[in-house]
């Protein structure tokens, strides 16, 4: 009863903290320059490991697809297959997970060590608003970002596939192109974009949620880094599913 | 003769976390110029009274008037307006990590919408030979001593000139060399600029030295209050509190 009663007052702080955020940008806009360097420092951070995950992930759904359709003869989709997976799910939500684990790891451990030295408290006590000085930029930065690196995590993964295609499974580069503009349609893109772009806003919502949450010192940093990145990457699965609901329906609507 | 009204007044505040309450119906005021003491064990709420007058957090029953202003129903933005009034230092001095001396000292500043830089550079280096620290704008907190940090940010404190100071244990951890300039900084301020001033502090030598007034806090409650030579004998708790014989169930 209690963890309902804590889970309810969480989500509560969480949605008056992203009005707070809205309500912050419609009044007084947003600093361009702080925004661009937090897009900077998100893509600089992530960019690497969003990089050998998309490729890797590419490779392997083409090799995995690859025999599962040479059973019936229909080796040459693999291009479908692979492009539809990263276009719509795995490009979307493997990168948002990933900059959760790197970037909102740090952007929860950078805030929560501010919260718990009162550098949060000084920045309110000298006239300032921690929503617009540490929340506000990294929000709209990571609405930019997610979207970039989501676009060219799918990229890499496709050419990760093409490489095991051509290399590994005798497709030529050709066949596989074909295959891959046959299946993936702009609604495609776009759909992965959608998604992209909500999980920009969760995982960094949550990371500064967390960090401006922490109580308890250096052991309260590491419990929150941990907390964000935990909480991140299950609200990007769960937003995952809802938002996959949603699109499907307003397709066919 | 018509007494002056007090700078700050807390009335029956009560402070709850959960089942616990820390303040239960404090009442005090503090007059203009005074320097108090509040002393009590850790754990009793004294910086939570400090982030109380700040405005940093509300308390769960209670007023807390500013100036004469009650402060307790205002929103963010008039709590700013507030809050320009009232330095506050920090128990670790609290400085932005990623900020120069200069641009700590400066914060308070722009934030309140001082664009003109002249002006801002010449505050910030009248604050920081004020504390004793000119010549070091360009550092990194990260490059400071202890000492060096409570006073760069006691400048910062100190930049929009407040008609009150909060001091949040401003000599704790300090060699006895620091601790005394902090102290000689507070009577100071005090004296010459007659700033309000509440310390917070365990440092009986240094509490004797900047205070006229002592309050000391145990359960939730004001359990002792006057000047300082009065409070110190008269007292039997705050005797025991400063000869270290404090039981928490006094």
């Amino acid at each position: 009863m209690l963890k309902v009663r804590e889970l309810s007052a969480s989500l509560g702080k969480y949605t008056l903290l992203l009005v707070d955020v809205a309500r912050d940008i419609w009044r007084n806009g947003i600093s361009l320059r702080e925004v661009l360097r937090q897009v900077v420092w998100i893509g600089n951070n992530s960019l690497p490991i969003v990089l050998l995950t998309a490729v890797f992930t590419g490779m392997v759904l083409a090799l995995q697809t690859a025999y599962g359709l040479h059973r019936f003869g229909a080796k040459n989709y693999v291009g479908n297959l692979v492009g539809l997976a990263l276009a719509k799910e795995l490009g979307p939500v493997l990168t948002a997970v990933m900059v959760c684990g790197r970037v909102g790891a740090g952007i929860a451990a950078e805030i929560a060590s501010m919260t718990v030295t009162e550098q949060v408290d000084a920045i309110r006590s000298l006239g300032g608003d921690p929503i617009r000085r540490l929340v506000s930029p990294r929000i709209v930065a990571g609405l930019i970002s997610l979207p970039l690196l989501t676009g060219v995590a799918v990229i890499t993964g496709i050419l990760g596939g093409l490489a095991v295609a051509t290399l590994e499974l005798g497709i030529t580069a050709h066949q596989y192109y074909r295959s891959y503009l046959y299946a993936v349609q702009i609604y495609d893109v776009v759909e992965g974009l959608i998604k992209s772009f909500a999980f920009g806003l969760i995982v960094v919502s949550i990371a500064c949620y967390k960090g401006l949450q922490c109580r308890g010192g250096t052991e309260g940093v590491g419990l929150t880094t941990t907390s964000a990145v935990v909480t991140g990457s299950l609200a990007v699965f769960v937003a995952n599913f809802f938002l996959t609901k949603l699109l499907i329906i307003f397709k066919f609507a | 003769m018509k007494a002056a009204s007090p700078t700050i007044q807390l009335e029956d505040i009560h402070t709850r976390f959960g089942k616990l309450e820390v303040h239960k119906g404090l009442t005090f005021a503090l007059q203009p110029g005074e320097v108090t003491t509040l002393l009590g064990p850790s754990g009793a709420g004294k910086t939570i009274i400090l982030k109380l007058i700040m405005g940093l957090m509300p308390p769960s029953e209670g007023r807390v008037l500013v100036m004469g202003r009650n402060i307790t129903d205002l929103d963010e933005a008039q709590l700013r307006k507030v809050r320009a009034d009232i330095g506050m230092l920090f128990q670790g001095a609290a400085l932005f990590d990623s900020l120069t001396v200069f641009d700590n000292v400066a914060y308070g500043l722009r934030e309140r919408g001082e664009r003109d830089e002249l002006k801002i550079k010449q505050i910030v280096h009248e604050r920081l030979e004020m504390v004793g620290l000119p010549g070091i704008d360009w550092k990194l907190p990260s490059q400071l001593s202890g000492g060096q940090r409570k006073r760069v940010g006691l400048a910062r404190a100190l930049a929009s000139s407040p008609k009150i100071m909060l001091y949040d244990e401003p000599t704790t951890g300090l060699d006895p060399t620091s601790t005394r300039k902090i102290d000689d900084l507070i009577i100071k301020f005090a004296r010459e600029r007659g700033i309000t001033s509440l310390v917070v502090t365990h440092d009986i030598q240094s509490a004797r030295r900047v205070s006229d007034r002592w309050m000391l806090l145990s359960r939730g409650t004001i359990v002792a209050d006057g000047p300082v030579a009065e409070v110190e004998h008269a007292s039997r708790l705050v005797s025991d509190f400063v000869s270290g014989e404090w039981k928490d169930d006094a």
